[in-house]
């Protein structure tokens, strides 16, 4: 059984249809995880598809429409020479440009080659280093290029990516607060697993979008949204401390999937090295 | 050529030095998980090279987890894959219990088993559905495809659906799920939450059905490879969360011999490194070996899903493997429903892991294949050392392999059908490209 219509996006819509807004979605040094997150929006994603024009997406097209694009989607972070030169092209192709995830925003997990030396954790992984291409640093997209807006996680949420595009789409601010997983936490009436429990958590100064997955299921929040807008990332250094965290602890957990964050980064500087 | 990360690129050069040499190369491989090119030189009416250039960047994950806690490779290693999160989680909880001489009860395998049926029938349906029918049906994307054929687009998404169904209730999240830790879990289930899966995961049988006859009516190019497969087999069931290492040649052993039987080299003109048997021997490992080596212990509905569908008890066109992921999927709504239904909870989330010195060594079947972790602890827990083996760097030989075959006996194809066909035959094993940058190809090309 063989179909037909492989190719052109135009054709098979008719004539009468006003164009539809251009995506683009773009991958950099990440797991995919957050452009699958669009993949995943089972129930929303065919609707998405017939009011979007989805005209660049390798992952789930062979297709390809030349920019420039209405919107661009940013996964990753900017690990290599070429992908430092290649966002700007990304850039140049976009009128709206935004990251998606902790890689994009913050430059991932990755982002702990930071702390170490680049070249020693090439050898460590390759017999030939010196082959292999890579920046000393991982580093988000908005140290690149301008970034029109950053959605935070990781992975990211799947409510809030359709929000944004929607919001994109129709100029709309996008709605996504700025506040802490603290807050969402006191909405779904979970019981701080830090005030009761004595749970490390670091909700206080990590930002929403998740739905405070983490403290209901007993475990502290990791962090892997990043940084709310207003973190007091000392304050609560010293609550784990006092908490009994050894230093280098408090040192690993602000340096995970948000590593360079500033104010993770900031934080974990002002404690002991590890090992 | 360089590790680029740039698409840019033409769609076919020529070139060479003496000889008619004609070069085929897709600059961009579109429906793979993450990024890679495909490069084959044609000489003199020879295929003299087949390359499959992953060009992701390395992300140096070995180097990174060490000095961490032995609590965190499960979310450390999941970052790895998107796509296949509970995997990484999987491999790298055995791998840490093993270290830690911690003994993990049935209960909490079993649901952790479930947890893995989800991420295998989210991927499979992805793969099926999103990825590789729309190149045998004729269309550049599952969105194309709806246009035509919404019906069954729609219930490839409900299927994937119900995958993340289960990894949303026991995992907490689809994408790196948050609720497994070393020892078990965060929190079990309710066992309101666990039935409450069972109107969904009833449909999901149906449609896995549906799939599984769907995929066994497409045409299948001609292809019989006769590499080596390699595979888990638990002492029951299908391998999926547990089980020895075994090939089709009759080895068998278990994960903390992976390391003695399978080695992983540099190639001539590449930095890729190869993960060989015995440092010769090129395997495949993934849904056609796992059917191979296992097709015995399916369910009978499954078996007889297999049976309608034509595949015999091994299957050795890499094009059918699609109708063992559609198997697969059939299998693993019946093993979730199972594990629900003989669920009566568990005396704890997860047990007691206490530090030591040592080294352990975890192994899984990742939808794509065997997944290998292998830590070394400091007294104190601290990782002293990581190694990581994921199935799409295991499958790099093989892959490239059965591409040279494939695009031999199809040298009089025009260059955009051929470029179309090898497409498809690299989405046979459903690589995973984010996975596999220890395999980043940086040969540099002079011709």
């Amino acid at each position: 059984m063989t179909g037909s219509g492989t190719t052109g996006a135009a054709a098979a819509s008719g004539s009468v249809a006003p164009p539809r807004p251009r995506l683009a979605v773009w991958k950099f040094a990440s797991c995919d995880g957050c452009q699958l997150t669009l993949l995943n929006c089972e129930d929303e994603l065919l609707t998405v598809a017939s009011e979007i024009e989805i005209a660049y997406f390798p992952e789930a097209t062979r297709a390809v429409v030349a920019g420039p694009y209405d919107l661009s989607l940013v996964e990753g972070s900017i690990t290599t020479p070429g992908d430092a030169e290649r966002i700007h092209e990304v850039r140049q192709a976009s009128r709206r440009l935004v990251t998606i995830g902790a890689c994009a925003t913050a430059g991932g997990v990755q982002a702990l080659r930071n702390f170490a030396d680049t070249y020693e954790f090439r050898s460590a992984v390759y017999a030939h280093p010196e082959y292999i291409k890579t920046l000393a640093d991982s580093t988000p997209i908005a140290a690149h290029v301008p970034v029109d807006f950053e959605l935070h996680g990781c992975p990211i949420d799947k409510g809030q990516l359709l929000a944004v595009l929607n919001a994109f789409l129709h100029d709309r601010k996008p709605p996504i607060p700025g506040y802490s997983v603290c807050v969402e936490c006191k909405r779904r009436g979970t019981v701080c697993v830090m005030v009761a429990h004595g749970t490390p958590c670091l909700g206080p100064v990590t930002h929403a979008g998740c739905g405070a997955l983490c403290p209901s299921y007993g475990r502290g929040c990791y962090g892997c949204f990043g940084p709310q807008d207003h973190p007091n990332a000392a304050s609560l250094a010293g609550r784990l401390t006092f908490l009994g965290m050894p230093g280098q602890d408090v040192q690993r957990v602000f340096r995970t999937f948000n590593a360079a964050a500033p104010a993770f980064r900031a934080e974990s500087e002002r404690h002991r090295e590890a090992g | 050529m360089s590790d680029g990360g740039a698409p840019a690129g033409g769609q076919a050069g020529n070139g060479g030095s003496g000889g008619v040499s004609r070069t085929l190369h897709v600059p961009m491989l579109a429906r793979v998980e993450g990024e890679a090119s495909m490069h084959v030189v044609i000489y003199d009416g020879r295929v003299s090279e087949v390359e499959l250039r992953i060009f992701e960047p390395p992300r140096f994950f070995e180097a990174l987890l060490r000095g961490r806690a032995f609590t965190e490779p499960p979310d450390i290693t999941a970052r790895i894959c998107g796509i296949c999160p509970v995997a990484y989680q999987m491999s790298a909880c055995q791998a840490i219990e093993d270290a830690c001489g911690a003994i993990v009860p049935p209960p909490l395998q079993d649901l952790r088993r479930l947890l893995y049926c989800g991420e295998w029938i989210e991927s499979h349906a992805l793969h099926i559905y999103l990825l590789h029918a729309p190149d045998f049906l004729g269309y550049d994307s599952a969105i194309d495809l709806a246009r035509d054929h919404r019906d069954l687009v729609e219930r490839g998404l409900r299927l994937k659906k119900a995958g993340n169904a289960i990894l949303t209730v026991v995992g907490g999240r689809s994408i790196h799920p948050v609720n497994v830790r070393v020892g078990g879990f965060y929190r079990l289930p309710t066992a309101d939450e666990l039935r409450g899966l069972r109107a969904t995961l009833a449909d999901a049988l149906a449609d896995a059905l549906a799939t599984v006859a769907l995929v066994a009516g497409f045409d299948f190019p001609d292809l019989t490879h006769d590499c080596e497969y390699l595979s888990l087999r638990p002492a029951q069931g299908y391998p999926i969360d547990a089980g020895q290492v075994v090939t089709g040649g009759g080895l068998a052993f278990p994960a903390a011999e992976f390391d003695a039987h399978v080695t992983e080299e540099h190639v001539k003109h590449s930095h890729a490194l190869h993960a060989r048997l015995h440092g010769t021997d090129p395997y495949l490992t993934g849904p056609l070996a796992r059917y191979a080596l296992n097709s015995a212990a399916l369910s009978p509905l499954a078996a007889q899903a297999a049976r309608d569908a034509g595949l015999g008890s091994v299957c050795r066109n890499p094009f059918r493997s699609i109708i063992v992921r559609a198997v697969e999927v059939t299998y693993a709504v019946e093993e979730a429903l199972r594990i629900i239904d003989s669920w009566e909870g568990a005396a704890a989330p997860s047990v007691p892991v206490e530090p030591r010195a040592g080294t352990g060594y975890g192994v899984t079947e990742a939808p794509r294949g065997v997944l290998y972790h292998r830590y070394r602890l400091a007294a104190d827990g601290t990782i002293t050392d990581a190694r990581i083996v994921p199935p799409t760097s295991q499958n790099q030989i093989s892959i490239e392999h059965d591409l040279r075959a494939f695009v031999q006996a199809r040298l009089g194809l025009p260059p955009d059908e051929l470029t179309r066909q090898c497409e498809q035959a690299i989405r046979n094993y459903d690589p995973c490209i984010s996975c596999a940058t220890h395999f980043l190809d940086l040969t540099v090309e002079h011709r």
